[in-house]
């Protein structure tokens, strides 16, 4: 029996793994999974192509209300957007809300700008002109950025606004996270986004970011978990976690969602899918961390597991 | 008995010419169904901005304002400069090889030309983010900054991912088979023509020039139109190095934006709605350029005098 599904790239590695790992399991099922991004995904799912989609950012209420069925978002895991950038000597720097909307909307331009300055006492900022590398594809990345951009500055919120694309006030775009890493680590005085994984890999520096309690935060998984216990997250599970409050939290996280029907059509199929999704819910999340993915917290797990209970088939 | 050995082959015959038939009809129809497609997906974009599609230089998702100004801007100029890159050195490759180079390089130098061609858009993508961009903005850029600095092509911010980086990649790609194409119509000028310039007392220049590139000019454009049709639809190294960005700059220096290039950004991301229309319309405008060049073309070597040596 084989399992269709089709949507986001940032989950990929977590959910490759949990495939492997369930056929294990259950060796009556084997799942597919086509990476062509959370806007395929959504589509696919809408139009029925595959029995399940990813998506790192929820559907609209328009698409929803487009679907011939009751949509689920059935939250996986969660990611941080990670600021990294390149100065002599690669100091750790604190940002904050406002000097990061300033930046990306042009009107900080060099790095010993007075409200960076303030920010980091003691750090050499060269007098350099700020290079902004942003994402050319949509991704969700992009929506998790704009959407904490747009929760900390009104100016933002105005002129730019959130999605997985955005028209960008400045700066070059790079395509995929590998392309934002290799600009950030060519171009001096260079700044961009990526999903801390690939920061991380790259050895790249990360910023500290404030957060709503005020405190620099930097991305970890820990500080990503924080962020999703204090998150606020509605009957749905479509939920934002940027800007979460918290002491501990990572201001610029959020989730990654699995979509399927609550009314499965294919009786077999849909047992099996429900069976994955409580496995994945439950021993899945364990294998996330060891890839760099922050798995769920308790309260929320347990809501997923109550979620998934109610799916039809 | 006789009637039946009479009756197979006239079969046979039809059933192969029906089949080749088929199959041209088929290309056609191709043609015509990827321009329906891309029409019925833009339905909705095409009703809501009309015209100002192509005069509009926003591209904005978020308030939903879609304007492919800058994009044709881009894919226009990223194509000219890497015709103005490659068509000197790919004819003059071309000259070489028919007129002057001896048997063993010519075949030494034609499967370098190849290897080139066989080298794929992303492969050269990659060498030119992680090769030619930082030579470009370590040594050529501040170099024409300093010579060609009073113009303002050459002013501005130098990053090294820029709309010209853009158009030399595409360059790089053209030249396989501008050189290649040339070679050939070079090739089938007939030996009496050379032979008529020589007997006048011509140069080995002379002869090549007045006798041979005159007669092959034809033959020669088409081969130029064939790099244009490459250059205009190139994607993934196009996107590597061009910077993306969706506006329209006097400067060589600033990044730039092609139609394929962000068809092939944002299309997968995108979920159903305007934007994806419009980038459907994109694919469109796309279309409608390569028809509208080759269209052109056409007409232009319709009005040369000359055989029609073209191979196309």
């Amino acid at each position: 029996m084989l399992v269709n599904g089709a949507g986001a790239t940032f989950p990929y590695p977590l959910y490759s793994k949990w495939f492997d790992e369930y056929a294990k399991v259950d060796p009556s099922v084997r799942f597919n999974y086509a990476c062509i991004g959370s806007g395929g995904g959504q589509k696919q799912i809408l139009e029925q192509t595959v029995d399940f989609g990813a998506t790192d950012s929820p559907m609209t209420d328009e698409n929803l209300a487009r679907a011939p069925g009751k949509i689920l978002h059935i939250p996986t895991v969660a990611g941080a957007v990670a600021l990294t950038y390149k100065l002599p000597g690669s100091p750790r720097l604190r940002l904050d809300g406002a000097a990061l909307a300033g930046i990306f909307l042009g009107e900080i331009t060099k790095w010993n700008d007075g409200r960076l300055l303030g920010l980091n006492p003691g750090v050499n900022l060269p007098g350099a002109d700020i290079v902004v590398v942003h994402r050319s594809d949509g991704s969700g990345s992009t929506h998790l950025f704009t959407d904490y951009l747009s929760r900390v500055s009104r100016e933002w919120e105005a002129r730019v606004g959130r999605g997985t694309s955005v028209k960008w006030p400045r700066g070059l775009g790079a395509k995929g996270n590998e392309g934002v890493l290799s600009w950030v680590k060519q171009l001096p005085g260079a700044i961009g986004y990526a999903e801390l994984a690939y920061v991380r890999e790259n050895k790249l520096p990360c910023a500290e970011i404030k957060n709503a309690a005020g405190a620099f935060i930097v991305p970890s998984l820990e500080s990503v978990t924080e962020a999703m216990v204090a998150a606020s997250i509605p009957e749905d599970f479509r939920f934002s976690m940027a800007n979460a409050a918290g002491a501990g939290a990572y201001p610029i996280a959020g989730a990654s969602w699995l979509l399927v029907y609550e009314r499965q059509r294919d009786p077999l199929k849909g047992r099996k899918l429900v069976e994955f999704l409580n496995w994945a819910s439950t021993q899945g999340e364990a294998m996330a961390p060891a890839l760099d993915y922050a798995p769920l917290p308790d309260n929320l797990r347990t809501r997923i597991l109550q979620r998934i209970k109610t799916i039809r088939y | 008995m006789k009637s039946e050995r009479l009756w197979r082959p006239a079969a046979g015959e039809r059933v192969f010419q029906w089949l080749v038939t088929m199959m041209a009809l088929g290309v056609v129809a191709l043609i015509f169904i990827i321009g329906r497609e891309l029409a019925h997906g833009s339905q909705p974009a095409l009703r809501r901005f009309g015209w100002r599609f192509l005069t509009g230089a926003e591209w904005d998702p978020v308030s939903e304002q879609f304007g492919a100004l800058p994009f044709i801007f881009g894919t226009v100029v990223s194509s000219a400069i890497a015709l103005a890159i490659a068509v000197p050195p790919s004819i003059g490759t071309a000259v070489f090889l028919t007129e002057l180079a001896p048997r063993w390089l010519r075949q030494a130098l034609s499967l370098f030309i190849e290897l080139l061609a066989a080298v794929p858009s992303v492969i050269l993508g990659l060498w030119g983010i992680f090769v030619m961009v930082p030579w470009l903005r370590e040594y050529l850029f501040p170099l024409l900054r300093i010579t060609l600095g009073f113009l303002p092509l050459f002013q501005g911010p130098i990053y090294g991912v820029s709309m010209l980086a853009g158009g030399i990649i595409i360059a790089i790609m053209i030249v396989p088979i501008i050189t290649s194409v040339s070679r050939e119509v070079l090739r089938a000028v007939p030996e009496s023509q050379r032979e008529a310039a020589y007997a006048l007392g011509a140069t080995r220049w002379e002869a090549t020039r007045i006798a041979v590139l005159t007669y092959a000019k034809k033959g020669l454009l088409g081969a130029v139109i064939l790099g244009l049709g490459r250059a205009l639809g190139e994607t993934m190294a196009v996107t590597m190095v061009i910077g993306n960005r969706p506006e329209i700059a006097a400067s060589l220096f600033a990044p730039g934006y092609t139609l394929a290039s962000v068809v092939a950004n944002e299309f997968t991301e995108t979920p159903p709605g305007i934007h994806l229309e419009a980038l459907f319309e994109l694919g469109l405008v796309l279309l409608g350029i390569t028809l509208l060049v080759n269209a052109l073309a056409r007409l232009l070597l319709g009005t040369l005098p000359g055989p029609a040596v073209s191979p196309s």
